[in-house]
Parts: structure tokens; C-alpha cells; sequence
């Protein structure tokens, strides 16, 4: 990390700080303890949404502060809560149908189509296209193409269609899980044998044994890790 | 001082990483041992940060006085509480409720709902939590969940393993009904819609862990801690259960020896409120962001060991917490990611630790103490580590072995959170190398609890990562999530079924006047107060400073 320092404007305000931080650590730096605006500090929980400006550029950008590094001329605001509302369901009382999520959230049939969702998030998620898939009843497709989405929430404070795309997919994603994927045999046949008492007794039998046995018994234990 | 950076790596760090492409095809055909039982205490003895001398003492006070611990916890265990009881008045209730539950990560949440199953209605239940809904831990863990549902597996051999990776010091019990639950947690995820990953006909794609004797991990590409989380988090707005955030406990309230709530802080106007409950659980996860021996964390900003004070102070017991668990891949290179994690995942695809000469030094899936020791050592001891323009020492972790084994495409595909890390800060992880060293990972102990969750103190229930005896000294990837799950639902339902027999009870502060006069008894003079709630990184502490670790 270099000794060079760059300025950065948090709220409008100039501060100096070392090259080469995160704009998390640009805050810190400048003297920010941070309640809001900061969660995992590793682009997993989404607390720490940012919108910039650069010296010089009219546009808006959107960002991780805790994944993005502060740059020379940068101003900055986090977005640290978004008040969008998310609509309550009963996953077993639903089903996964080609018009089950237009009924649940029927503010996706108004997409424009205009792509600004896609272009605020920081996931670098095809946003519009899960919320395309949502209106043509693909469940699978929702799913998959929005993985990734940490629920920062940026792409609904931009969306001139007033649709949760974060929550959209939330359920998206549960649906598919719930109903489409297909559901572990090993699995069910596991639960049955425990259902049955299976391995109570050799856990028992491992529990009773003498410290060195136990011992004996890991380390010949047979190693059987390849794929 | 101007350096020439080649894909996001230093000139001359680039002659290592050509030493690493050259032994790349040899490595991948090389069959390695894990090491014996000799070696591995060897191994451990001499280079895990735990048995350097000096980063330990004995708690003078409290229900475990005697045990060691880290400076770092002794020094908020040996402090006074945050609250004054003189100026607080505990004659306003501000909330009675039947269950309330004190951490809003996985465990909480998990406990919650399962409180809800047992029959308690949700709106007397209240979660209360540090910062917001899941930004936690629990969102962070990439890697895996173990439950052994497999073919080839049984939950005797997850004991087995559980047990000896943990140094025998596990509790049995705990241990038995972790492996016990697992399937039905995994079936209960299915049930709620969590996309683990498939193959075609169903089954769960299973891989290794280090110190698993079967590929056991079920996964979510390596988002699969934000994809439990985010689930259960959706169940529980489904179910209306109210989440108080930005609201830590800063004190529990007691009738002299029952738990009977606690006071909560508004992190931002300062202000109190006090919460009646007839079952409290404590599910307020680790203590990483108390940097034990100065490591950096990958740990989340508010794992500060707050459950782990406020049960002190009420009389339990805690156990194995001299032993932390430091994650050998750490990011080590690029500065911005430093001590953030690149999961085991990495390594249980193929990825193969390598020192600067491009040889392999170690089995790469020994359990976690052993695998960080032996980074150290191959540091500290025998000077083949690179060191990065900071000052810190790092091995490689040769990833574009993984597209190597299982095809062009598989790191974007299957570790698309740690690529993208990489590549945010100019690193293409499927062509180069990536540079880790041990960071602080884990909370291996805890508060004592049996296998309901108790703590032994009435109506203080716990579960996750601030509960211990579950792993022992060491936990396996992929059993925490396992355990938070488990433990979560198993406090759930015991504080479920404590609150039903329960009536409010009388709240005062007599513990933590208790607590201070044991502090007086040993002569402890100190202006430390705790729980600490978040820490300070203003100014210069923004930077992360080069380790030095003594050996
Ligand atoms: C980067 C990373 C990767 C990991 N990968 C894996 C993996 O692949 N597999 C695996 O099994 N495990 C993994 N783990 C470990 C696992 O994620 C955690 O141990 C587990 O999720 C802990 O769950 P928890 O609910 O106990 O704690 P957390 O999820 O940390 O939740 C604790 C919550 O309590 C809140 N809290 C803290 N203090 C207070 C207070 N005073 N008042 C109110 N609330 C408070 C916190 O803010 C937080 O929301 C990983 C951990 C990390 C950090
Ligand atoms: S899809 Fe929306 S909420 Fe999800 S990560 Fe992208 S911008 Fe954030
Ligand atoms: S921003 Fe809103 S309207 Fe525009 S494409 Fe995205 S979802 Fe559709
Ligand atoms: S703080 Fe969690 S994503 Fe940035």
C-alpha cells in the first residue's frame, strides 16, 4: 500500500487518506467509527452499499464499500438501509407455478425493461434478466441468474418500476428449492435408519471406550476423500 | 518506490509464482500423506500460535476461574460491566416477553423458529441483535455444511472424526447429537428451500474437509452460509418474529440466580431499554474481532465475545477456550483483503499449498491447527514464504490446479464469491496462484452447555458459536453450521418448553454486583469495561499492520 494519500469527499466533506484502501477503511481512516453501513467487511451481507460520484463525472455509481477501493476524487454516501417491503408468504401453502411469484409481487409484470437494476448491482448479477425470467414463469432460470445477490438492496433504490428485485428472487430461489429440485433418496433413507435408532449403539460403544482405544480407533479410521 | 505489478502481482513475486506453473503438472499426480499422530503434535507444539508462550493467563475470577485463556478474552472476562447499576432504573419494563433471544444470526434465528414449532407465537418471542438481521458469521461461511447422508458415510464415522479432530476433548454427547441431527437439519434446509448442490438425480454434491474421512459438505457453490442464512432469515419474516437491530444486550438481568432478561443499548441514540423474558438465549457467535495475538480476522465486525461476558457474569462456565482456531488460508496479498478467508473449498478441489520454490510441503487437507502450523513453519522457521510489499508472509495456494483437475470454467463456476474477491483487487485466481497465511477464524470453546442448550444456569439457554465442548480443541469446516443449526434448535426448543412452565420473574442487577465484588476480592483494578460491542479501527488502526509472531 502506497505512502501517496488521495482525497475523498464522505458526505461533501474532503478528507485525505492513504492510497490503496477499501472505501470502508477510507471511512475508518478518515475517522469514522461505523455502526451502519458495515456487517462482514467481505462482500457477503450486503450492509454497505455505497453511492459515488467522480470528480468530474456526472453519473452515479454503486458500490461495496468493503469491496471496492477508494479512489482519488471520489464522493461518497452510504445507502446502509432500504426500506423495501418484502411480501409474506407460506411456502408450503404455495406452489410452484409459472404465475405463483406475479401473484405474490404482481409489481414485476411493470418492468420497463430499461436495465438500470442490472447496472447498479455490485454482484455484476444480469438483474433484469431474472426479473424477465420471473414475468415468463421461469422459476429455475430467476434462481439461478440471481444467486449471487448479497440483498444489498441498490438495484431496488434505483428501479423506476418500484419492484424488489432482491425479494423477487428471494422467493425465486426458494420455490425452486422447495418444489423443482429434485429431493435426495440418501438422504430420506439416512432419516429412516435413524428413525429406527440406527448408530446410536456404535456412537455409545465409541463414547465407552478407553481413551487410547478411542485414539487408536481415529487414527486407523479409513480415509476415503476422493471425488 | 516504484513497482512494476504484472496481473495484480509484484515483478518479482512473479518469479515464484513461474516456479509454482513449473512444478504444477508433477504436484497434481503426487499422491501425499497426511501426517501420523507424532508428527502432528510435533507440528503443533512448536508453530501453532495456541501454544506460544506467554499468549495466555489464568482467570482469576468467575465460575471457571483457573482456566486459561487468551489475554485478549481474560481481558474482557476481568472487566467491569458495562452497566452502572446505580443508574439504572429497573422499575420500567419496557417489554415482557416469553422468549427473548440474544444474537440475530444463525443461531438465533434458527432457535427462534424452532421456538415458534414448539408452539410459543411469535410475537412473544423477541431476536435483538448487534447490527442487522444476519450480519453475522453465519452469512460469511463459504465453504460447507457436514452432515453424513452419504452412501459410503454413517454419523459414527462424523463422530469419529468430529471427536479425534477435535483432540479428544469434545464432549461426547454433544458431539453424538450433532451427528445425530444432521441429516434431519439438512432435510429440514430442503424442506425450506435451501439449493444445496445437486447432482442430476438428486443427491448432494459431497466433498472433503480437512480432517473428514468422506466427502461430507454439502454446499451452495461458496455462498453457502448466505444461502442458509438468507432462507431462514425469509422464514422468519414470514412467521412476523420481531428483529430489534442495531440493539446489542449489554447486561442480563437475573432474580439473583434465574435469568430473567436483559438490558439492550441502542448502538445509536445510547439509549437503554429493559426486556423481561422467562427464557434467554445466547446466540451472539465469536470472538475474531478480538484479534488474539494480534491476527487479523476473517470474522464479521461484530464478533466481539459479548454472549461469552454477559453469561460470565451470571455464573456459567466456560470451557476449552485456550484454543483458537486460525484458518490456514487466510488472504495474505492483496493488502485490502488481508485475513479474509479463501475457503477450504479451495483446497478440497485440488488447490495444493506451495512454498516459494514451487514445492508442496504438507498434506493439504490435514485438520485446521495442523495445516496452519505447518504454514508457519514453513514462514517463520524455514524461510520459504514470499513476502508481500507489506511485510507479511504468505504461501501460495496453487488454485489453477482445480481448473486443472476438473476443467476450464470450474473456479467461476463453484468458487464464484473467493473469484470475485480476488478479481476486485486485480487477481484472476484461475490463472495464478494466490497468496494465504493463517488468520483468526474460529472460537473453538465457549459457554458450557449441555445437549439441550442449557448452560446450567436457570433459564439461560446457548447455542452456536459462543457455546463450547462441542469441538473441542479444534473444529472441522463444515461442523459449525452443523452446530449452529443443531444447538439453535435445540435451545430453541428447551427455552420453548422452560418459558411454558415459567412465570416473569423479578429483575435486578445482584449478579452484576456479584461480579464487581469478586473483581474487588482479587485486587483487579481496571478501567476495562465489557461486553465491548464493536471494535475501533479510526485512523492508523484502518491499516493492518505486518505480524510478528514470535515462535
Ligand atoms: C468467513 C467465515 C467462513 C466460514 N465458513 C464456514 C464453513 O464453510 N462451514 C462451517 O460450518 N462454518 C463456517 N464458518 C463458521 C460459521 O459460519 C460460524 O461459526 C457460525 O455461523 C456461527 O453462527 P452463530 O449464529 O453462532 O454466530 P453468528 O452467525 O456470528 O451470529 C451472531 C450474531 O449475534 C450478534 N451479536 C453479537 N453480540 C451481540 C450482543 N451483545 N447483543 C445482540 N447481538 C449480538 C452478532 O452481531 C451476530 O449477528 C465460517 C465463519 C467465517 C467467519
Ligand atoms: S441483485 Fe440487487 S440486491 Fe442483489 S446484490 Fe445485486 S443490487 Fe444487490
Ligand atoms: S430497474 Fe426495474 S424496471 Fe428497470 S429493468 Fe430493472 S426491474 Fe425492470
Ligand atoms: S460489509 Fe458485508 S458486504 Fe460489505
Amino acid at each position: 500500500m502506497g505512502k501517496n494519500k488521495i482525497s475523498v469527499y464522505i458526505m461533501g466533506k474532503e478528507h485525505r487518506v492513504p492510497e490503496g484502501l477499501t472505501i470502508m477503511k477510507a471511512l475508518e481512516y478518515a475517522g469514522y467509527r461505523l455502526i451502519r453501513g458495515c456487517g462482514c467487511r467481505a462482500g457477503f451481507c450486503g450492509a454497505c452499499a455505497t453511492i459515488y460520484r467522480k470528480k468530474g463525472d456526472y453519473k452515479l455509481y454503486t458500490a461495496l464499500a468493503c469491496q471496492t477501493t477508494a479512489e482519488n476524487g471520489m464522493y461518497l454516501t452510504q445507502l446502509p438501509f432500504i426500506p423495501a417491503n418484502k411480501s409474506e408468504y407460506d411456502l408450503e401453502k404455495i406452489r410452484a407455478g409459472p404465475n405463483t411469484i406475479l401473484s405474490i409481487y404482481p409489481e414485476v409484470a411493470r418492468c420497463v425493461a430499461c436495465n438500470t437494476c442490472t447496472k447498479a448491482c455490485p454482484q455484476d448479477i444480469q438483474v433484469m434478466d431474472y426479473i424477465q425470467a420471473v414475468k415468463r414463469g421461469d422459476i429455475t432460470r430467476a434462481a439461478d441468474l440471481s444467486f449471487n445477490c448479497l440483498q444489498c438492496g441498490l438495484c431496488t433504490a434505483r428501479c423506476p418500476a418500484e419492484i424488489k428485485q432482491y425479494h423477487v428472487a428471494q422467493l425465486a430461489r426458494r420455490l425452486h428449492g422447495r418444489y423443482l429440485a429434485i429431493k435426495s433418496e440418501p438422504l430420506s433413507k439416512r432419516i429412516s435408519e435413524l428413525e429406527e435408532g440406527c448408530f446410536e449403539n456404535e456412537i455409545d460403544e465409541m463414547i465407552e471406550l478407553k481413551p487410547e482405544d478411542l485414539r487408536k480407533r481415529y487414527f486407523e479410521r479409513e480415509i476415503k476423500v476422493s471425488e | 518506490m516504484d513497482m512494476k505489478f504484472i496481473d495484480g502481482y509484484p515483478e518479482y513475486m512473479r518469479q515464484s509464482i513461474k516456479k509454482v506453473e513449473a512444478t504444477r503438472e508433477k504436484r497434481i499426480s503426487l499422491d501425499m500423506e497426511p501426517m501420523s499422530a507424532e508428527e502432528r503434535e510435533e507440528v503443533l507444539s512448536t508453530y501453532h500460535p495456541d501454544y506460544v508462550k506467554g499468549g495466555k493467563r489464568s482467570l482469576k475470577v468467575g465460575a471457571s476461574k483457573g482456566e486459561m485463556v487468551h489475554h485478549e478474552t481474560a481481558n474482557i472476562l476481568e472487566a467491569r460491566p458495562q452497566v452502572n447499576p446505580d443508574e439504572i432504573d429497573l422499575g420500567c419494563i419496557n417489554r415482557d416477553v416469553d422468549i427473548l433471544i440474544i444474537g440475530g444470526g444463525g443461531a438465533g434465528t434458527v432457535a427462534a423458529l424452532h421456538a415458534v414449532y414448539e408452539g410459543i407465537l411469535p410475537e412473544d418471542i423477541l431476536i435483538t441483535t448487534k447490527l442487522r438481521h444476519g450480519d453475522a458469521n453465519s452469512m460469511m461461511a463459504q465453504g460447507g455444511i457436514q452432515a453424513a447422508d452419504g452412501l459410503d458415510d454413517d454419523p459414527s464415522i462424523h463422530f469419529l472424526d468430529a471427536i479425534g479432530g477435535g483432540h479428544f476433548a469434545n464432549k461426547p454427547d454433544l458431539v453424538k447429537a450433532l451427528v445425530m441431527d444432521a441429516p434431519r437439519i439438512i432435510d429440514w434446509h430442503q424442506r425450506l428451500g435451501v439449493m444445496y448442490e445437486r447432482e442430476d438425480d438428486g443427491h448432494f454434491v459431497e466433498r472433503p474437509g480437512g480432517g473428514t474421512s468422506r466427502p461430507r459438505l454439502h454446499s451452495a457453490k461458496d455462498y453457502t452460509g448466505m444461502e442458509i442464512m438468507r432462507v431462514i432469515r425469509d422464514e422468519a419474516r414470514n412467521l412476523g418474529l420481531e428483529v430489534e437491530e442495531f440493539s446489542p444486550a449489554v447486561e442480563l438481568l437475573t432474580d439473583g440466580d434465574t435469568v430473567t432478561g436483559a438490558i439492550l443499548m441502542d448502538l445509536e441514540t445510547r439509549e437503554y431499554s429493559i426486556i423481561r423474558a422467562k427464557s434467554v438465549i445466547l446466540t451472539t457467535g465469536g470472538f475474531g474481532r478480538l484479534h488474539i495475538q494480534g491476527y487479523p480476522t476473517t470474522n464479521h465486525y461484530g464478533a466481539t465475545a459479548d454472549g461469552l461476558v454477559l453469561a460470565y457474569h451470571v455464573g456459567a462456565r466456560i470451557t476449552d477456550m485456550d484454543s483458537a482456531q486460525y484458518h490456514p488460508t487466510g488472504a495474505a496479498y492483496p493488502e485490502p483483503i488481508l485475513g479474509q478467508l479463501i475457503t477450504e473449498k479451495v483446497r478440497g478441489m485440488g488447490a495444493m499449498p506451495v512454498n516459494i520454490d514451487g514445492e508442496a510441503f504438507v498434506y493439504p487437507l490435514e485438520p485446521r491447527d495442523v495445516e496452519s502450523a505447518s504454514f508457519i513453519r514453513e514462514c517463520k522457521t524455514r524461510g520459504k514464504g514470499i513476502e508481500t510489499p507489506t511485510g507479511m508472509l504468505g504461501v501460495w495456494l496453487d488454485s489453477p490446479m482445480i481448473e486443472e483437475i476438473h476443467g476450464p470454467g470450474t473456479i467461476k463456476k463453484e468458487l464464484i464469491a473467493m473469484w470475485r474477491m480476488e478479481h476486485q483487487f486485480g487477481i484472476d485466481m484461475s490463472q495464478d496462484p494466490i497468496l494465504v497465511y493463517p488468520t483468526l477464524h474460529y472460537q473453538n470453546g465457549g459457554v458450557e452447555i449441555d445437549v439441550d442448550g442449557w448452560t446450567g444456569v436457570p433459564g439461560l439457554y446457548a447455542g452456536g458459536e459462543v457455546a463450547g465442548g462441542v469441538h473441542g480443541k479444534n473444529r472441522l469446516m463444515g461442523n459449525s453450521l452443523l452446530d449452529y443449526n443443531v444447538f439453535g434448535r435445540r435451545s430453541g426448543i428447551s427455552a420453548a418448553r422452560h418459558a411454558k412452565k415459567a412465570s416473569p420473574g423479578k429483575i435486578t442487577f445482584d449478579h452484576v454486583i456479584r461480579f464487581n465484588s469478586l473483581l474487588d476480592e482479587a485486587g483487579i483494578d481496571t478501567e476495562r469495561r465489557s461486553p465491548m460491542l464493536l471494535p475501533d479501527y479510526r485512523g492508523e488502526r484502518a491499516i493492518a499492520r505486518a505480524l510478528n509472531i514470535s515462535i
